[in-house]
C-alpha cells in the first residue's frame, strides 16, 4: 500500500530511485538538481540505499561512469541540468548508441549565457536527438510514478535505451505538495532486477562500441531509430501494467477539457497545471478551450497527437525553449511536422514562454488564446512571437 | 485557496515554516504547496517563502503577487521591503514585533486584520535563539485557524528532531501570546 505524504519533489524522486533499488548513482551537483543526488548521497551514506555513490569530476564522468556501470549491469541513475546536461552531450549519444538502459532525471533550466539558474526546456532540446527515450512530468506524483516506470521501460528487452525524465528547474524541483508513496514490496513486484541483453564480464570478455565502418554503421543506426521507436509499445504496455497495479493512468498526450475545444492549448512540463487553471477559468467564460501537454516527447506520439487535435480549430503551441533563427519553439515545430501532411489540420499559433525561469501566468494563457483567436481570423504574420517580453 | 507570503531574513528559518506549514496541512488531509522565492539566498538578507492551502491538489504553478496573509518573521524586514505589496485587502499580516497591537503604524491596521507576537522575545527565551520560524508558527495557527497545533508539533519534530522540544514551547507561547485585532 502507497502513504500520502507531504514531500519536496527533489525528495521524492530521491525516494522513487530508492525503491527501484538502483546500484549505481554517478552524479556531479548543479542547482537546481542539487537536492536529488544530496538525497541519495544521504541515503547510501546512511545504509538506506544499497548502491554505489560515485563521485565523479564532471558530468562527462556522470554520464561515462553510468555507461560503464550500466554495461557491467547495474541499475545506473544519474541527475543533471543545463550546462552539465551540456558536458554530457557527448556521453548521452554513447549511452544510447550501445542500447545501456540508464535512468537520469533533468531538472530543466535555461541554458548560459547570461548566467541562469532557473527554469526552461533549452538544455534538454539541445538533445533531443540524442536517441534517448525523454519523458516530462507535470506534478511530484508524475516525477515519482516515471522514475520508477523509466527503470522498468528502458530495462525491457525489446527497448534496452536511456530513458530520461524531466522535471522543472524550481517550479517543480523545489515544491513540497502531497504524493503517494508506493511501499518497496510493490515497488518489487512491478520492477523486477535488471536482467542485461548482452553484459561485460571479465570471464567472458566482449567488445562494445568498436568502430562501426560505414558498411554497418547505417543498418546500426536504423536498428536503434527502431528500437526507439518500437519502444513506444512496452512503454504503453508498461503504463497499462502500471495503472493495473497503482491506480494511476499514463498516456502519452495527456488531455484537459479537449473533446469539444475549438482551441488547444500546447505545453509541457509543470506549467500545465497554470494553463489547467487559466482554461476552466476560461471555460467559465464560455470559451472552448482545452488543454494538451505531451508528456512522451521521444519517440514523439504522432499517431496520439493527430487523434487529440483532429477536431480542434486551432492549436497555442506554447514552448519554454526557443530555436534561434528557427521556427519557433521545438514542440510547435514538431505539431506542424506531424500534421503537415493532413488534409484537415488546425490552425498552429507558435508562442514562446516562460524562459529562464520567468513565471508564465494566468493572465499569459489568456493572451496566448486571445492572440491564437485574432491569428486564426487574420493569418499567421510571423513564425512564432514570445510572450511577455519588455520592450 | 488561501495563498501566504513569509518574509524573513536568510538563516531565520523563513523557508522551514512554509514548508512545515504545508506539510502539517498535507497530514490533515488537504492540499497544499510549498516553496521558496527561487534564486540565490544570502544570510541576514530580507527573504520569501510561499504556501498555499486548499482542499483539492493545487495545479496552479506561478509565484505568489497577491496574498490573502503574509507572516512577518522579522520586525526589521520591515523597512526593508513592502511586505504588504499586493495583499489582498481584509488580508491578514501576522507580525514579530516588540510594540503592542495598537503601537503598529496605520498603514497596517486600516486595510488589514492583524496580528502581533513578540516572537524574538520568545525564541530567546525558550529555545535560546532569535530563530522565529518555529515560534510564527504558533502565531500563525492562533491567528488563522488553519492549521491544528498537533500537526505542526508533529512535524517540528520531524524536521528538529534534537531541538523539538524548545520549538514546540515557543510555538506553543506564541500561540497563547499572540494578539489579534480585526
Amino acid at each position: 500500500m502507497g502513504t500520502r505524504t507531504g514531500m519536496e519533489v527533489s525528495a521524492a524522486i530521491s525516494e522513487a530511485v530508492k525503491l527501484a533499488r538502483a546500484e549505481i548513482i554517478a552524479a556531479y551537483p548543479i542547482t537546481p538538481q542539487t537536492h536529488i543526488v544530496e538525497e541519495l548521497a544521504r541515503m547510501v551514506a546512511d545504509g538506506e540505499l544499497y548502491a554505489e555513490f560515485i563521485m565523479v569530476e564532471s558530468e562527462h564522468s556522470a554520464m561515462s561512469a553510468c555507461v560503464g556501470a550500466a554495461a557491467v549491469g547495474a541499475r545506473s541513475f544519474t541527475a543533471t541540468a543545463a550546462q552539465g546536461l551540456a558536458l554530457m552531450h557527448e556521453m548521452l549519444y554513447i549511452a544510447s548508441g550501445l542500447r545501456l538502459p540508464i535512468v537520469m532525471v533533468v531538472v530543466n533550466r535555461a541554458m548560459s549565457a547570461p548566467i541562469s539558474i532557473w527554469g526552461d526546456h533549452s538544455d534538454i532540446m539541445a538533445e533531443r536527438d540524442s536517441g534517448w527515450i525523454q519523458l516530462f512530468a507535470e506534478t511530484g506524483q508524475e516525477a515519482f510514478d516515471l522514475t520508477i516506470q523509466a527503470f522498468k521501460i528502458a530495462e525491457d528487452q525489446r527497448v534496452s535505451l536511456p530513458v530520461v525524465v524531466n522535471i522543472d528547474g524550481f517550479t517543480l524541483s523545489h515544491v513540497i505538495e502531497p504524493l503517494v508513496v508506493e511501499s518497496q514490496e510493490d515497488v518489487d513486484k512491478f520492477l523486477p532486477p535488471f536482467k542485461p541483453v548482452i553484459q561485460l564480464d571479465p570471464d567472458k570478455p566482449i567488445t562494445i562500441g568498436a568502430v562501426g565502418f560505414p558498411e554497418l554503421y547505417t543498418e546500426i543506426k536504423k536498428q536503434q531509430n527502431v528500437a526507439l521507436v518500437e519502444s513506444y509499445k512496452v512503454i504503453i504496455e508498461v503504463w497499462k501494467q502500471f495503472r493495473e497495479q497503482f491506480g494511476r493512468e499514463y498516456h502519452p498526450i495527456e488531455t484537459y477539457r479537449s473533446e469539444d475545444a475549438e482551441i488547444l492549448i500546447h505545453i509541457a512540463g509543470s506549467t500545465a497545471g497554470t494553463a489547467r487553471v487559466a482554461v476552466d477559468m476560461l471555460r467559465e467564460k464560455g470559451e472552448k478551450v482545452g488543454l494538451i501537454r505531451t508528456r512522451l516527447w521521444r519517440p514523439y506520439p504522432f499517431g496520439d497527437i493527430r487523434k487529440t487535435v483532429a477536431k480542434a480549430k486551432a492549436i497555442a503551441a506554447v514552448d519554454r525553449c526557443l530555436s534561434f533563427g528557427g521556427p519557433g519553439g521545438p514542440m510547435c515545430s514538431e505539431l506542424k511536422a506531424a500534421l503537415y501532411n493532413l488534409d484537415q489540420r488546425p490552425f498552429i499559433a507558435g508562442f514562446i514562454a516562460g524562459l529562464g525561469g520567468r513565471d508564465i501566468m494566468i493572465e499569459d494563457f489568456f493572451t496566448i488564446v486571445e492572440e491564437t483567436k485574432r491569428l486564426l481570423e487574420e493569418g499567421q504574420e510571423d513564425e512564432y512571437r514570445m510572450i511577455g517580453v519588455r520592450e | 485557496m488561501i495563498e501566504i507570503r513569509w518574509h524573513g531574513r536568510g538563516g531565520q528559518g523563513a523557508v522551514a515554516s512554509a514548508e512545515i506549514l504545508a506539510l502539517a496541512v498535507i497530514d490533515e488531509g488537504k492540499a497544499a504547496q510549498a516553496f521558496p522565492s527561487f534564486g540565490p539566498e544570502r544570510r541576514g538578507a530580507p527573504v520569501m517563502a510561499f504556501t498555499r492551502i486548499d482542499d483539492d491538489f493545487i495545479y496552479l504553478r506561478t509565484g505568489i503577487a497577491e496574498p490573502d496573509i503574509v507572516v512577518v518573521l522579522d520586525p526589521t524586514v520591515v523597512a526593508a521591503v513592502d511586505v504588504t505589496s499586493g495583499l489582498k485587502d481584509k488580508g491578514l499580516i501576522v507580525l514579530n514585533t516588540h510594540k503592542r497591537i495598537d503601537e503598529v503604524p496605520k498603514e497596517f491596521d486600516n486595510k488589514y486584520r492583524l496580528a502581533v507576537v513578540d516572537a524574538t522575545k520568545i525564541a530567546r527565551e525558550e529555545i535560546r535563539s532569535p530563530i522565529t520560524n518555529t515560534t510564527m508558527l504558533g502565531a500563525f495557527a492562533r491567528a488563522t485557524g488553519l492549521v491544528s497545533l498537533e500537526s505542526v508539533e508533529k512535524q517540528i519534530s520531524k524536521r528538529f528532531p534534537s531541538v523539538a522540544e524548545a520549538n514546540i514551547r515557543a510555538m506553543r507561547r506564541a500561540y497563547d501570546e499572540t494578539v489579534i485585532k480585526e
